[in-house]
């Protein structure tokens, strides 16, 4: 398959650019709920009308009510979510939580894809356990109890948690913190008695939380896939999640770019147009061979996750790793070239500083990413 | 991934005959310049086995497949050149020629040549007959190419051509030159005639230059009022395109070399590098694992961009400057692998003509990689055409 958009991809990824600078720019979006000090850090007028274009059922199959399209479809949308830096539970909802629902029983996705389809619902995962991702263990725990569970632990940077109508909890049904297996996948819903939520505002004015789990009592039909075989699903939609992130970041490194590629064609320093002077032009050109190198890894996994491919679980950590180095350096050349004002908060560039950071933690950073690839390929 | 019925049937074809006509010893990776043949009228073959895939291929068409027939290649279009390569990466089958005539000269005469050039020195190319070097850079024109000074004279229809170029790879060993001649010192852009001629014409000589790896893979070449004449027969000029527009080749060759050197399409085999270095150094320092690992991810992702990049260039929407782009950012990454490769191995690496590295191939190789980012364009020119053609940045 060639490694560009197919004319139906051109096309969504009109609908999609065109939707998110109008009904998603940042005055009208990130800015107007932040300063509102928004509980929800998004706009649900914004999630249904995304619903109406079809984005939220976007992964989830035909036969479940949704578009039946694949990873570069989501990563299409994904990518203008990040160019305008739009919030909403698309990530967590959209590609996450349907991509473990998309492992569940009939009942469970009766229950729940409808209101995802029609952007009534808001989903979250709960994975991490402390401040850095560390999938490999899981430590909080669900124990049977009669026909179903007793879920008791903390999970981290829930990102939505407290506006979600129900969370995909990792908990371990048997074994110790650091074993593969033993792990099974929960959908909590927001009423479940002994679950609390710790809210706290993220730099990038997102909203996460720390979630306690006090004895939750669930229902067997809770259980995502199978119980003790929840590692399977788990990784399958780290892999998912871990490609949507990065698309979106190409979108925020893009969005950074292009902000700073115009600043230096206006801005005057010494009777010149700054983006005369070499220094900062070779720059400018270093960091669009990045970007571009960043954008062709994060399409290429996007293919394979959709081919079933072996080798996807190695490009989704390339691509998250190689996204967060260029968008990483997208930014800090951005608010650099900027010069003072990009120090302001009255200036765009310093959110895309801020959403760079938080999207570079969520689901491993380039560190984490890099030592993966490092242990898939043997070393 | 599915194949139209044409493509299946080529595919299989195609691995049939390469099952046929591969000797196994062809079959092996490149070792050193010695394991490659680059044809001309002194070419001699290593072993029987480098004869025999060379003479298979050539009367096949398949030292430059996608060439038409009439120019001695075998017509594939693009879809069955890929699969070509492929099927050849599969079982390791090494290029039966290699040739600057193939990858530089070769694509500006089917781009500018007359129908003539092209039955001549296409056909010479793609038969091994021919081997070719190009003269462009000069002592004082390195980045600036275009303030070259060797010139012809205008003598009717000859030239005289004096000056002197270098960095002219294998010159010492090639049989003809294709070479930018100013004539016309008026004209700076419109002043460069881009000839063909016989290097063992009377005035020319070469000396090899040794470089800091302590190889002579280029030259210094002297012209001493050598006659360049301005045709070889019918249809046939001594020049390629329009006297005075020499320029407009260079340029389109040097589009030509950019992702030539830039590694597009390279096997993506070579990419990652840190499993290798364990085996290699056993244990790996844990900072230096952690650099390969970084290394890893930029190489593994330019793997993608090279890929993505073919496509582009295939149906028309690649940028025309993204060359550029791949080359500055597939050299640097080269040099940067060269640097981890001499790390991992330690002092085992340094060694400069032990029979263990193979003659010091690892500390002659990270030397060599040094002039990636320096021959064909410098990253810093890349860089300079990106910020003018792709950003469009003011005054670049």
């Amino acid at each position: 398959m060639p490694l560009y958009h197919d004319e139906d991809q051109a096309m969504l990824a009109e609908t999609a650019s065109q939707f998110m600078a109008e009904e998603g720019a940042i005055p009208k979006q990130l800015r107007h709920w932040r300063d509102k000090g928004c509980k929800d850090g998004f706009g649900h007028e914004l999630w249904k009308q995304m619903a109406e274009l079809g984005f939220t059922g976007i992964l989830v199959g035909e036969e479940d009510g949704g578009l039946g399209m694949g990873h570069v479809e989501a990563g299409i949308v994904l990518e203008e979510i990040g160019r305008n830096l739009t919030p909403s539970p698309f990530l967590t909802s959209s590609v996450l939580a349907a991509t473990a629902l998309s492992e569940a029983s009939a009942d469970l996705r009766a229950r729940y894809l409808p209101g995802l389809i029609s952007g009534d619902s808001v989903f979250a995962v709960a994975i991490d356990e402390g401040a850095k991702h560390r999938p490999e263990r899981v430590a909080c725990k669900a124990e049977k109890s009669g026909n179903g569970f007793k879920l008791s632990g903390k999970k981290d940077f829930v990102i939505h948690g407290a506006s979600a109508d129900m969370i995909v909890v990792a908990a371990r049904t048997s074994g110790s913190d650091a074993d593969a297996d033993g792990i099974t996948l929960f959908a909590v819903p927001r009423d479940a008695a002994g679950m609390s939520h710790d809210a706290v505002r993220l730099v990038d004015s997102s909203m996460a939380t720390h979630t306690t789990f006090d004895n939750v009592d669930l229902d067997g039909d809770a259980v995502i896939g199978e119980v003790d075989g929840g590692r399977a699903v788990l990784n399958k939609l780290l892999m998912a999640g871990r490609v949507g992130a990065a698309a979106e970041g190409v979108g925020v490194a893009r969005g950074a770019m292009d902000m700073t590629i115009d600043y230096l064609k206006q801005r005057k320093q010494f009777g010149r147009l700054i983006g005369e002077f070499q220094a900062l032009q070779h720059r400018a050109a270093h960091l669009y061979s990045e970007v571009e190198i960043a954008r062709a890894a994060v399409i290429k996994a996007q293919q394979l996750l959709d081919a079933g491919s072996e080798r996807a679980d190695l490009m989704a950590s390339v691509a998250k790793a190689k996204v967060a180095k260029a968008a990483g350096l997208a930014v800090r050349e951005g608010v650099q070239m900027h010069g003072g004002i990009g120090m302001t908060d009255e200036y765009d560039i310093g959110l895309y500083m801020k959403r760079d950071r938080a999207l570079q933690e969520f689901l491993g950073d380039a560190y984490y990413h890099a030592n993966r690839v490092a242990e898939l390929s043997g070393y | 991934m599915s194949e139209t019925p044409d493509l299946e049937a080529f595919r299989a074809e195609t691995r049939a005959w390469l099952e046929a006509n591969c000797p196994p010893e062809m079959r092996q990776p490149v070792r050193g310049d010695e394991d490659i043949f680059w044809g001309g009228r002194g070419a001699t073959f290593k072993c029987d086995a480098q004869k025999a895939w060379f003479e298979a291929c050539r009367d096949k068409g398949y030292t430059v497949p996608a060439w038409p027939k009439a120019y001695g290649g075998a017509g594939l279009n693009a879809a069955e050149a890929k699969i070509l390569r492929e099927e050849m990466n599969r079982i390791n089958a090494r290029p039966p020629l290699s040739s600057f005539g193939i990858w530089m000269l070769g694509p500006a005469l089917l781009h500018f040549g007359t129908e003539g050039q092209k039955q001549r020195f296409l056909n010479e190319i793609a038969r091994g007959e021919i081997r070719w070097c190009q003269g462009y850079s000069e002592p004082g024109s390195g980045s600036d190419l275009v303030s070259m000074q060797t010139f012809g004279e205008d003598k009717g229809d000859y030239w005289v051509v004096n000056g002197q170029k270098i960095w002219t790879s294998y010159a010492d060993k090639a049989d003809w030159i294709f070479c930018l001649v100013r004539t016309d010192k008026e004209n700076k852009y419109q002043g460069i005639t881009f000839m063909l001629f016989d290097m063992a014409s009377q005035g020319v000589t070469t000396k090899p230059i040794l470089l800091i790896s302590g190889n002579s893979p280029f030259c210094e070449t002297f012209f001493d009022d050598v006659s360049v004449p301005k045709s070889y027969g019918e249809d046939c000029p001594g020049y390629v395109g329009e006297i005075n527009r020499g320029w407009d080749v260079a340029k389109y060759l040097l589009g030509h070399e950019r992702e030539m050197i830039s590694g597009a399409g390279g096997d993506d085999r070579s990419a990652a590098i840190g499993a290798a270095m364990k085996r290699h150094a056993g244990e790996l320092d844990p900072m230096l694992r952690a650099e390969l690992a970084m290394f890893d991810v930029d190489a593994l992702a330019y793997t993608c961009m090279g890929e993505k990049f073919l496509d582009e260039i295939k149906v028309g929407k690649a940028h025309p400057a993204q060359p550029n782009m791949m080359k500055y950012a597939g050299t640097e990454l080269n040099k940067r692998r060269h640097e981890l490769m001499m790390s991992a191995g330690g002092s085992r690496s340094l060694e400069w003509d032990s029979e263990e590295t193979g003659g010091g191939k690892p500390s002659r190789n990270w030397l060599r990689t040094k002039a990636n980012s320096i021959e064909g364009g410098t990253s810093e020119v890349m860089l300079n055409v990106i910020s003018k053609r792709i950003l469009d940045l003011p005054g670049a």
